[in-house]
């Protein structure tokens, strides 16, 4: 099912966890919730579960106005962050239990409960644990138990809070993408919260980058990657260097240094930050030079066909704060640099973002 | 009395070896045997030797003096009205156990940490005074005095003023099990049984109490001890009247004043071997409640 969220509103006292974020998510997609932790991008799930309400603004769940229904009948499954498992119950019954407590006329016969609950185990693939505790299972079970729970009652939309935020890094990926595999079985409309951005970009069809209570870019994973449409959104996704400074002609001034610029929209003189990807990112050898930022050599870590170099940059002009700045470049441009550790080189940008600098 | 009272009795075993297996953390032969031998004599003659003592006592004169003591009407309309305010208070504070948990573990209100130290007012007061508040709002010269003569209702020097005094006196125990675990085990489980579709009171006996049964019963395992061993705030709104407003507690006491000894301690013994009987039944529902808990930490 669609999910529409329309200006809605939340506080908490003073904070502003929501500010007149609007939304539409087509069905059948699984959505990433993205963003830095207090960003409000759970409130927003618990507001479209229904386990929080808005101060103001509307929840449509396909095309109905699900504002002011009870959760009970928004027909959601909700999957949580510390699996909210029924201790008391076993993983048989857990699943069991959203169709035990249907209404008596409802309520399927124990002959169909037994079989839709078999049905889920083996969804899950996890048949063989049904008559054990909660607290018998590893994290990266419960929480494939509590994803069965949820669709025992087959949701319209299914909303998971932090899903895999409490499982260890192996298990978390490996959970990630039998998630997946699941969502493009079933293609229920799906949302998840995630903090982490791997996540995001590895599973879900399209991202809402949020911060501070609002939705800074919404997209396919390639396009929040490759085109961040914020500065946050660039700062937030993958590896960036940072460069503040104010437009000098075709030039950004950073420091003493002049760093070339390609587009421009600014005025003469105006704060500006840019942004350049470690892989757009050139180190400049030649001492001749006098274009570009300049930086010592810190480190050089080799893996396989690329390599990474880490530079510092420290002077007066920045008032004795270092910044780093890293520089992807092929192994072949590496040995031709032969940088040693310590050399003073410039950095260059062959694809520099600029953004209005807000600090 | 705290709710992680049963807890602690779970990890009692793991810490022990814990302490024991470390190197800086392992006592020397001397200082155990010193700590030993302290608590343990201190036991034997504070607690096991009147103990004791109370049994010998009610059986020195015989079986038949014991028995003749027990079956004598004053005696058996004591234990009679003990039973009565027991099987009254703690239902009673049950309920109220649980909603006062409730509100406090789940709800943001205002005067909340004022509700929690109220709770426990009973744990600080005396119960003589307890019984004097009583006496002062349903007394005969008290608030509510006059009217209630009107209607020829008795509470003071009556069985419902023993009732309200035993309610008062045991009124935290059942309350202060819960808080504590209900606050620790957060209000996730109750928002996946709702988002499943439970009403509330489905969600309430499928969910909230099966979480909590162990706690809960501890309460009032603890609170029924109270209940029937309440001896200060029931003895001033008793009245003492023979066969009509005395507990056990009081009986014993009118018994030994009369110098009936073996009577006394008859009654006496009867006393300790309820509390023993709960004694049993408290450390049955810590194994119970500490087996859970070894479950629960063992994924």
């Amino acid at each position: 099912m669609s999910i529409a969220i329309e200006h809605v509103v939340k506080s908490f006292g003073t904070f502003r966890a929501l500010d007149d974020v609007s939304l539409a998510l087509p069905r059948g997609e699984l959505v990433a919730l993205l963003g830095p932790s207090g960003c409000g991008k759970t409130t927003l799930l618990r507001i479209v579960a229904g386990l929080e309400s808005a101060d103001a603004g509307r929840i449509l769940i396909d095309g109905q106005d699900a504002t002011g229904k009870h959760v009970r009948e928004r027909q959601v499954g909700f999957v949580f962050q510390h699996y909210a498992l029924f201790r008391h119950m076993s993983v048989f019954e857990n699943i069991a239990f959203g169709l035990r407590v249907k209404p008596r006329r409802e309520r399927p016969t124990e002959a169909e409960i037994h079989r839709r609950v078999h049905k889920l185990l083996d969804l899950v693939q996890l048949g063989w644990l049904k008559d054990r505790s909660p607290a018998q299972l590893s994290g990266g079970q419960r929480q494939r138990i509590a994803l069965a729970r949820a669709l025992a009652v087959e949701p319209q939309v299914l909303l998971l809070d932090e899903p895999f935020g409490a499982l260890d890094a192996k298990v978390r990926k490996e959970l990630r993408r039998w998630l997946r595999r699941l969502h493009d079985e079933l293609h229920i409309s799906s949302v998840f919260v995630t903090h982490d951005q791997e996540e995001a970009l590895e599973v879900a069809d399209r991202i809402v980058l949020m911060n501070k209570g609002r939705i800074e870019q919404v997209g396919t994973p390639h396009q929040i990657y490759q085109e961040p449409a914020t500065s946050f959104a660039y700062s937030f996704i993958g590896n960036v260097n940072t460069f503040r400074g104010k437009i000098e002609g075709a030039f950004l001034r950073v420091g003493d240094d002049l760093l070339p610029h390609f587009q421009c929209n600014f005025a003469e003189g105006e704060p500006v930050v840019g942004y350049a990807r470690p892989h757009d990112t050139e180190i400049v050898a030649d001492t001749q030079e006098t274009a570009g930022v300049a930086a010592r050599i810190n480190r050089v870590l080799t893996s396989g066909g690329t390599s990474r170099v880490e530079l510092v940059a420290n002077g007066p002009e920045r008032g004795g704060a270092k910044d780093y700045f890293e520089v992807e470049i092929g192994s072949e441009d590496l040995s031709r640099l032969a940088l040693a550790n310590g050399q003073r080189v410039r950095l260059k940008s062959r694809r520099l973002s600029l953004f209005r600098d807000q600090a | 009395m705290s709710g992680a009272t049963s807890q602690l009795a779970a990890h009692l075993s793991s810490s022990l070896n814990r302490f024991e297996g470390r190197l800086a953390t392992r006592d020397s032969g001397l200082v155990k045997t010193a700590v030993l031998a302290v608590s343990l004599a201190f036991f034997a003659v504070f607690i096991f030797l009147p103990l004791v003592l109370v049994f010998a006592e009610a059986f020195r004169k015989g079986w038949d003096t014991y028995i003749a003591a027990l079956a004598d009407p004053d005696a058996v309309s004591a234990i009679r009205l003990t039973l009565l305010a027991a099987a009254i208070a703690v239902p009673l504070n049950l309920v109220f156990g649980i909603s006062a948990a409730w509100a406090i573990a789940r709800f943001e209100f205002r005067g909340r940490q004022f509700l929690i130290t109220l709770i426990d007012l009973p744990f600080s007061v005396s119960p003589v005074v307890a019984g004097l508040v009583y006496v002062l709002i349903f007394g005969a010269h008290g608030w509510f005095g006059s009217w209630l003569q009107a209607y020829d209702i008795d509470i003071i020097f009556a069985v419902p003023g023993i009732v309200l005094a035993t309610i008062f006196v045991t009124f935290p125990f059942v309350a202060r099990e819960l808080i504590p675990l209900m606050q620790s085990q957060g209000r996730e489980e109750e928002e996946a049984a709702i988002i499943l579709g439970a009403s509330g009171w489905q969600t309430f006996w499928r969910v909230t109490l099966p979480n909590v049964k162990w706690a809960l019963l501890y309460g009032v395992i603890l609170c029924n001890a109270r209940a029937m061993g309440e001896f200060g705030a029931v003895s001033v709104v008793s009245g003492h009247i023979r066969g009509e407003t005395n507990t056990m507690p009081l009986h014993v006491e009118i018994l030994y004043n009369e110098y009936q000894f073996a009577a006394a301690f008859a009654v006496a013994s009867l006393l300790a071997l309820l509390a023993l009987v709960t004694l049993a039944l408290k450390a049955y529902v810590e194994w119970q409640a500490a087996r859970n808990v070894a479950k629960d930490s063992e994924g």
